[in-house]
């Protein structure tokens, strides 16, 4: 029957060629080239649980009487919106665990991402020629954590509500475009009424096609490139060493698709995700507390936090505070990460093709300032909950963002300076991993190297 | 060693679980059991695929080329060559090529003009709110509010009579305790209750939380505090700017009302506050 099919095709359009030329190709096997997978198959988890809900969701904030079976909100004056997504948590069969298994997918999504970014980045993936899936990959996570944002934005529930204040706000304090921005991107003055339903049709459709546009266009530059690999016996420049696509690899990352489903289903059948019926729907004068928002803007929240109270005012114009931690930092986050390959063939002066992985250790100074900058983020993205630490340490918040204003600048410079002398006496003393490090290698002093 | 008794088992459990799935589904439905339910049949699933490519698919190790460098240089040369002979013809007809730049550079700009009917033009709406001379003050119910109907040390939000969903003109109400005297120009308080704009300086969150003991204002979402006796000056926080204050009296029929709207924009900043 397939046979059949195959050969009536090939009839008609030909492909025979390319079929077998794709059957037979090889992947490498590591566990480190899964995570971009992980997070290509979340986003299909994340496209099959969104069809589902767009079904039910209504994209509308027309006030309306909550009349569905969750007691304690009965008679209450909500949205629509908000309306439709308790009618999916509680009267929809299935509906709750469609929709955090979706939420679900959404923190793994953007997770593994990130994770993937990091593996890409500290072995050295990104070098010639694959600077252009660098930026791919990187639009792609923004794009991620856009639509994560506009997604959870959605039930028009208190606490999202309070992120899109924040979001009006950061929007309204870039210079001279602020309130234009902000006025055209909401409709009008907050909370104007046209948001949902926009936030709906952007995150439905706008952000998803561009995701499925990229995603195609990333993904066949690594088919057309071939996936880069460790050294190793046998490993060279001008070789993929690994197993073929059929029937190996494809058994296995079919595997992996319906094991990230699988945890995906569990974490979403059986942990709380957004539980948006206990933050009550949006009301402007209202406001939850804490408030964090979903973690992939934790840095951003955070930086909100510790940014101390400044901002430039002269003849009458000014520069709000909001303007820095929440527009210029992630500006220049993403500039410098956008042109972190074009910079670092600048300073090495390496214009050579790389198919072959770096590990850490073979480029101390690299490792080093990624050590660094993810330390950055990693305490400005626990300074988004230091209101809670504050209240679980018995301590006035102020001093809690005190400490965290001085670690955000000594905890990456510290983690930057140990893995630079780490890596390099790793790399000095020629020990394959720490354990056979021998101590005195940390002070740095070159060693004949073992054969 | 090579045994397909764990695949067996896996896909047994898989298709199992998918029956209770239905079964589940059917009786009505069940968010963790379904969770839990479709995590087994997918993980069975997932579990047999792994254990069938691990036990019985060719591992090799194959070894497939790869051109170094992905470009051709003879067929790049070739193709700038058939790209240069064939616009050689508009190249010649310089004035009709730049004329072509023009029109699409005006194509363009009149494609921009949509953008504009997103929103409304913010004009002077974020420097005035629906508050002014002699407003009355509501509840969220629109119930106008005398002074008895505030306890000392009480705390309550108010909006403008028949305006309870403007977001801009919610105010805060506190009546201070007999010791304390009202901040403010003289006459903006009466008898020791004052009103500031409830609309964070920062990034606009409602000021939610009022701690009589020390009269703060608190921001939950990045945590400003605003001393009320100070006239909501900033104390701690991101926040730059004090909460406008609200000028309010009573009427003759002894409701509050305002005595005009705030004397400066309220809310987060934007580039021409000060304008």
């Amino acid at each position: 029957m397939i046979r059949k099919t195959v050969g009536w095709l090939d009839a008609r359009i030909g492909g025979s060629a390319f079929t077998r030329h794709a059957l037979n190709k090889v992947f490498p096997d590591h566990w480190s080239f899964m995570l971009g997978e992980v997070a290509l198959y979340s986003f299909v988890v994340l496209l099959l649980t969104g069809i589902f809900l767009s079904l039910f969701f209504d994209p509308s904030v027309s006030e309306t009487v909550y009349e569905g079976s969750y007691e304690p909100l009965q008679g209450a004056e909500v949205s629509d919106a908000y309306n439709s997504v308790l009618r999916l948590s509680f009267d929809v069969r299935a509906g709750l665990v469609m929709r955090q298994i979706h939420h679900w997918a959404a923190i793994v999504f953007v997770a593994a991402l990130v994770v993937h970014m990091l593996r890409v980045f500290f072995t050295g993936a990104f070098r010639k020629p694959r600077e252009i899936n660098w930026i791919v990959g990187l639009t792609l996570l923004i794009l991620a954590m856009f639509n994560g944002f506009t997604g959870y934005s959605l039930p028009d529930d208190l606490l999202s509500g309070t992120g899109l204040r924040i979001a009006y706000s950061i929007a309204l304090s870039i210079p001279l475009i602020g309130t234009w921005l902000a006025f055209l991107l909401f409709g009008g003055e907050f909370p104007a009424e046209e948001i949902i339903p926009r936030l709906f049709i952007t995150h439905v459709m706008i952000i998803p096609a561009l995701i499925i546009g990229l995603l195609a266009v990333h993904l066949a530059i690594v088919w057309r490139q071939k996936h880069t690999d460790f050294p190793g016996p046998g490993r060279r420049e001008s070789n993929v060493v690994g197993s073929k696509l059929w029937p190996t690899y494809a058994a296995k990352s079919a595997g992996l698709f319906f094991a990230v489903f699988a945890v995906l289903s569990a974490l979403g059948g059986l942990i709380q995700i957004n539980p948006v019926w206990l933050y009550g729907p949006f009301e402007p004068q209202q406001v939850t507390s804490p408030a964090q928002p979903d973690w992939w803007l934790g840095w951003v929240e955070g930086a909100m936090r510790l940014f101390p109270a400044w901002e430039i005012r002269a003849l009458g114009f000014e520069i709000p505070n909001p303007f820095f931690p929440a527009v210029l930092l992630p500006g220049i986050t993403f500039a410098l990460l956008y042109a972190w390959p074009f910079l670092e063939q600048r300073f090495t002066k390496d214009l050579e093709y790389h198919h072959l992985l770096d590990r850490a250790r073979d480029h101390p100074v690299r490792t080093a300032l990624g050590v660094a900058t993810t330390t950055f983020y990693l305490v400005m993205f626990l300074a988004a909950s230091n209101d809670l630490l504050a209240r679980w340490l018995g301590l006035e918040v102020g001093h809690v963002t005190l400490a965290y204003r001085i670690a955000v600048f000594v905890a990456p410079a510290l983690a930057g300076y140990v893995s630079y002398r780490l890596m390099k006496a790793l790399l000095l003393s020629g020990a394959e991993t720490f354990r056979e490090m021998p101590f005195a290698a940390l002070r740095l002093k070159k060693r004949p190297t073992r054969v | 060693m090579k045994s397909t008794r764990p695949i067996t088992i896996a896909l047994v459990a898989s298709a199992l679980a998918s029956l209770a799935l239905t079964v589940v589904y059917l009786r009505g439905g069940q968010p963790q059991a379904e969770g839990a339910l479709l995590a087994v049949s997918l993980g069975g699933i997932a579990v047999a695929l792994v254990l069938i490519a691990q036990r019985f698919l060719p591992h090799g190790p194959f070894v497939e080329q790869r051109d170094v460098e992905p470009g051709a240089p003879r067929e790049r040369m070739l193709a700038e060559e058939d790209f240069d002979r064939s616009s050689d013809e508009i190249e010649r007809r310089g004035f009709l090529g730049k004329l072509l730049g023009v029109a699409f550079g005006a194509l363009g700009l009149a494609a921009l003009f949509p953008i504009r009917s997103l929103g409304t033009k913010p004009g002077r709406d974020l420097f005035h709110t629906p508050w002014g001379p002699g407003v009355r003050m509501v509840t969220g119910e629109n119930a106008p509010l005398r002074l008895t109907d505030i306890p000392v040390n009480g705390f309550l939000t108010v909006f403008p009579e028949d305006a309870t969903h403007a977001a801009d003109a919610q105010t805060v109400l506190i009546r201070l305790a007999d010791g304390d005297l009202p901040p403010g120009p003289p006459g903006a308080a009466v008898e020791g209750v004052v009103a500031f704009s409830k609309v964070c300086t920062h990034a606009g969150c409602p000021v939610g939380l009022y701690q009589a003991e020390t009269r703060e204002l608190f921001c939950p979402c990045h945590q400003s505090v605003f001393d009320v006796l100070q006239a909501a000056e900033p104390t701690d926080g991101p926040a730059t700017r004090p909460l406008p204050q609200l000028p309010i009296t009573v009427d003759e029929d002894g409701y509050l009302v305002a005595r005009d709207d705030f004397p400066e924009p309220i809310g987060p900043g934007y580039w021409n506050r000060g304008r």
